[in-house]
């Protein structure tokens, strides 16, 4: 097992085999703003929000998705990388129609706490105002769109760690939009087993019980990290 | 098989055609097709028939002669052996047709009132390598291509080379990527060569998106086998057995023409295995693209061969180490590895006395657009900008300006009339904000609004946007949105800086090639022709009247009232 | 839905193509890797891809329906409505747009009644559809009438070779 050391802000650190530059940061107490990451799942470094400065590197690189290399000179803030920070947390308020007040997840919400890690306070760009639905087709959950970051954390844990894969995305671009089976409503859905991994992975309000819609909803994530020691390692301690 | 008998193949193929009174070949390239080639040729042959030539004659298609502003092109080679002599007629309908084969059937010669265009500087001034068998032989008949020198480089590199050497051969030419990043294919050769293997893919990208480009399409449709060969001498360099053409949908002919081709090699054993007796097995497969612009990116064509969405992945790990199923993979555009085979027989160092410092060899460009000579040339790096639109385009029609040259496609910029001079090379285009690209080249006059051309390609950026990371998803969308209101007469001088913003944003932050490379059009576009979007944004006014402007008339009654 | 329902449902023609599907899905031997292949076949075959065929597609490659549905909305060239008797596909490439497809397409749309979110008449004759480029650069603006390339065409043309196909 091959250990790298390498400077993080300036500080020589040292990082074990595998180990990714988010792993190694906040090992180090660097804070780095994320979404599409999770403990536990695979990353897929979509959100660009991880992004750090390498030097001898004209490209960003996402933190969740690079392993860090020995001789590594990396930056996790500055100016620009601030500004990129902000620049998308507003991208994804004007994409869809995210309402905090009326949200079940108002005050619980990691679209909310990245854009205040962020000092993003106001969206300089058009709102795009899409269509947006909400299915309440299945018993007990509801997915509403219109705040759905498209993170695919829970098509990820469907797929990786329940193994129904339920849930995928349908379309390109702008126009995808997760989807379960063959896009029926969710109630319809064969492949569902009605274990709720998705709506404790999702970030947002977007999956959410009916059970909590009028009182608000708080998830406790590192139900994730448990399942996968306990699974692979044999570790049941929480 | 073995150089001898590929020799023999040549040498018998080479005599009939010597034997021959006389050779059509008419061309079969898509701008040819539409017009008429096929009734063309079929016309010619029966004309043969009756003349009682049809086994002193030989009348085939053959690949993209590249004036497609004057199809059907036909070229017609008599005489004897030593003294061949050629005539190149354009315009040919059937009519015309059976005239010049009855002239040359009778008489021998060509028809007074149709003079030979092969002087034409749109011809003379080309350099071919990759377009080089156009006319020579017929694509989908494989003797003939063998006639003309295919696998011969094959063969060559078997016997005589060991992969390593073909890897010097190739870094030595200083050939680069031709799908429009320009990595040195020497380099991405030697990187998978050094990979672990055992098994490694060699994977050619036609998925060809760029809107505008169509000299992919035009290889693997006129030469197939041309590419064959250089896929199968790659496989030999890097230690793979296994090839993929991954060719998009909207080309079903060229997808036609290599399931064809690859029958044709393997039943003479120059796919498959033990290829020219040799330990040395190579396997080709075609696999279809279906309407995914993005799945010209790497990793999103190694997702869509997986049977997955085409959504790219993060690089590193590039696919050179893991690629295909996690195999390293060599992926080359098709007109890269369309100059493999003759970079193998001709040596490196011929290759390399061709264009430029450091951009080797030539270049197949699709021109298009405000052009007279519209089609596809084959040119070598560093001819200037103005000789390819003048003296081989012959200039702009209808008398009017030349406003700008785009290139690259929607990843690319636009070159103004100031750079008219730039010789055209990797560099000197990177210099000027643009990149090569593909070889797309839209050529442009004063009736084109240079803001209605950015938000164009935007928006073919914002629907082919694969929709994994937001900046790409959503900036794209923003882009579009503040062009589209600048063209409706709603736009203000703030928008500049909110494009520039998002262009900056997008440029770093994307995830693959498309996000990264989507705002060049805008920046291009902003950056020489700064006053154009003034014009709409500060005036509400479009010079080039294109753009509709309707939200200009609501706007001004309220600035009446403010004063 | 079963295989059995998916083959009756439909004629014996829907019979004949549930063979030829799986036999493109055998030649393939069932790979999950295949699944683009295997949409290629199943859209020549029926036209267009529907919910039953992109199910039983999944159960024949073991691939879950989510995915299924995702690869195939993804690929412009797939189509999950069925499509027009005819089809006019106008190629909004560069060189074309330069060269006025802009004006094609609106001319026929209007002619047609149709809108770029309606691509398909009502009576199901005529689909006007966008491609992105088609490679005719050279012959530009190119319109593809069924699997016919044209070239160099006006606006008033185009729509004159549509109108033929709707009497």
């Amino acid at each position: 097992m091959t250990v790298k050391t390498l400077l993080l802000n300036g500080k020589p650190v040292s990082a074990a085999e595998d180990q990714s530059l988010l792993d190694l940061c906040r090992e180090n107490g660097v804070r780095l703003p994320t979404l599409c990451h999770l403990d536990g799942l695979g990353d897929v470094g979509a959100c660009r929000l991880c992004l750090l400065e390498v030097k001898g590197s004209n490209k960003l690189l996402p933190a969740c998705t690079t392993q860090a290399q020995e001789g590594m000179d990396v930056t996790t803030e500055s100016d620009r990388l601030r500004r990129y920070r902000r620049q998308i947390v507003e991208l994804l308020f004007a994409e869809r129609n995210h309402v905090c007040a009326i949200c079940v997840a108002n005050g619980h919400c990691e679209l909310q706490a990245v854009a205040l890690e962020v000092g993003m306070d106001h969206v300089r760009f058009d709102y795009q105002h899409p269509l947006t639905e909400m299915d309440a087709t299945h018993p007990r959950f509801i997915v509403d769109h219109s705040r759905c970051i498209l993170c695919t954390r829970c098509v990820r844990v469907c797929d990786e760690i329940e193994g129904a894969h339920t849930w995928d995305v349908a379309n390109r671009g702008m126009a995808a939009r997760v989807i379960t089976d063959m896009a029926q409503p969710w109630g319809q859905s064969d492949s569902c087993t009605s274990c709720g991994k998705c709506l404790r992975v999702c970030p947002t309000g977007a999956l959410f019980e009916k059970e909590r819609a009028a009182v608000g909803t708080r998830k406790n994530r590192d139900f994730l990290v448990y399942i996968k020691n306990a699974r692979e390692k044999k570790q049941w301690s929480r | 098989m073995n150089a001898e008998s590929l020799e023999q193949i040549a040498q018998r193929r080479q005599a009939a055609r010597d034997g021959m009174k006389c050779r059509v070949s008419v061309c079969s390239g898509l701008g040819c097709e539409s017009v008429g080639g096929e009734s063309v040729l079929e016309k010619i042959r029966a004309r043969m028939r009756l003349q009682g030539l049809a086994d002193q004659s030989e009348v085939h298609l053959t690949g993209c002669r590249g004036l497609c502003q004057r199809g059907p092109i036909v070229e017609v080679e008599w005489g004897a052996a030593a003294q061949k002599q050629r005539h190149l007629y354009l315009d040919v309908d059937e009519a015309t047709a059976d005239r010049i084969a009855l002239s040359h059937a009778a008489t021998g010669k060509a028809p007074d009132d149709l003079p030979s265009h092969a002087d034409n500087p749109f011809f003379t001034k080309q350099t071919k390598i990759v377009l080089a068998n156009a006319g020579e032989i017929d694509p989908e008949d494989i003797e003939s291509c063998i006639a003309a020198g295919a696998y011969s480089g094959l063969e060559k590199a078997i016997t005589e080379m060991k992969p390593a050497d073909v890897i010097a051969e190739i870094t030595k030419s200083g050939l680069r990527g031709r799908g429009g990043a320009g990595y040195p294919t020497g380099l991405k050769w030697s990187t998978v060569a050094k990979a672990a293997g055992p098994k490694k893919y060699v994977v050619c990208n036609g998925d060809e998106g760029d809107p505008g480009a169509f000299m992919d399409r035009s290889v693997l449709e006129g030469d197939p086998h041309e590419v064959l060969e250089g896929m199968a001498l790659a496989a030999y360099a890097v230690g793979a057995e296994q090839g993929y053409v991954y060719v998009r949908a909207e080309y079903p002919l060229a997808i036609k023409r290599l399931r064809a081709a690859i029958k044709q090699a393997e039943k003479l054993n120059l796919l498959g295995t033990h290829i020219f007796d040799s330990a040395f097995n190579f396997r080709v497969d075609v696999r279809t693209g279906a309407g995914a612009f993005v799945c010209g990116e790497e990793t999103a064509l190694i997702a869509s061969v997986e049977g997955a969405r085409g959504t790219p992945r993060p690089r590193p790990p590039y696919p050179a180490v893991s690629g295909l199923w996690g195999k390293p993979t060599l992926i080359n555009n098709v007109e890269t590895l369309a100059n493999v085979a003759a970079i193998v027989r001709k040596g490196g160092d011929w290759f390399a006395s061709i264009g430029t410092e450091k951009s080797k060899g030539t270049k197949v460009f699709a021109l298009a657009g405000k052009i007279k000579n519209t089609g596809l040339i084959e040119i070598p790096m560093g001819m200037t900008l103005r000789e390819i639109i003048y003296d081989i385009g012959g200039g702009i029609p209808d008398g009017k300006k030349f406003k700008a040259a785009q290139t690259g496609g929607p990843s690319g910029g636009c070159i103004p009339a100031q750079y008219l001079d730039l010789p055209v090379d990797y560099e000197s285009l990177q210099q000027v904000g643009t990149i090569m690209g593909s070889g797309g080249l839209i050529v442009m006059d004063e009736a084109s609004c240079m803001v209605d051309v950015a938000k164009f390609f935007i928006e073919f950026c914002r629907e082919e946007s694969c929709g994994k990371c937001i900046p790409c998803r959503a900036g794209t969308v923003q882009i579009h949105g503040i062009l589209d209101r600048i063209a409706r007469g709603l736009g203000g001088i703030e928008d500049l800086e909110k494009l520039e913003d998002l262009a900056d944003l997008l440029r770093n932050t994307s995830l693959c090639g498309l996000g990264q490379t989507a705002p060049n059009p805008v920046v291009s576009t902003i950056r020489y022709f700064r006053d154009e979007y003034l014009a709409h944004v500060v005036d509400h006014k479009c010079p080039a009247g294109v753009c509709t402007m309707e939200g200009a008339a609501a706007v001004a009654p309220l600035a009446a009232v403010n004063g | 839905m079963t295989a059995d329902q998916l083959g009756a449902t439909t004629s014996k023609a829907g019979d004949k193509r549930l063979k030829m599907l799986d036999a493109a899905m055998r030649r393939q031997q069932f790979q999950p890797d295949a699944l683009l292949e295997v949409l290629h076949s199943a859209q020549e075959l029926y036209g267009f891809l529907s919910t039953d065929v992109l199910t039983h597609i999944g159960r024949s490659l073991k691939v879950p329906p989510s995915r299924v549905y995702g690869v195939a909305t993804f690929y412009n060239h797939f189509s999950l409505k069925p499509k027009g008797e005819h089809a006019c596909t106008v190629c909004m490439g560069t060189a074309c747009y330069v060269k006025g497809a802009g004006e094609i397409l609106g001319a026929v749309r209007r002619d047609l009644g149709l809108s770029d979110k309606k691509a398909t008449t009502d009576d199901g004759k005529v689909s006007v559809v966008v491609a992105r480029c088609v490679g005719a650069c050279g012959i530009a603006p190119a319109v593809v009438f069924d699997a016919e390339v044209v070239g160099g065409l006006a606006p008033e043309a185009v729509v004159a070779r549509v109108k033929g196909w709707t009497r």
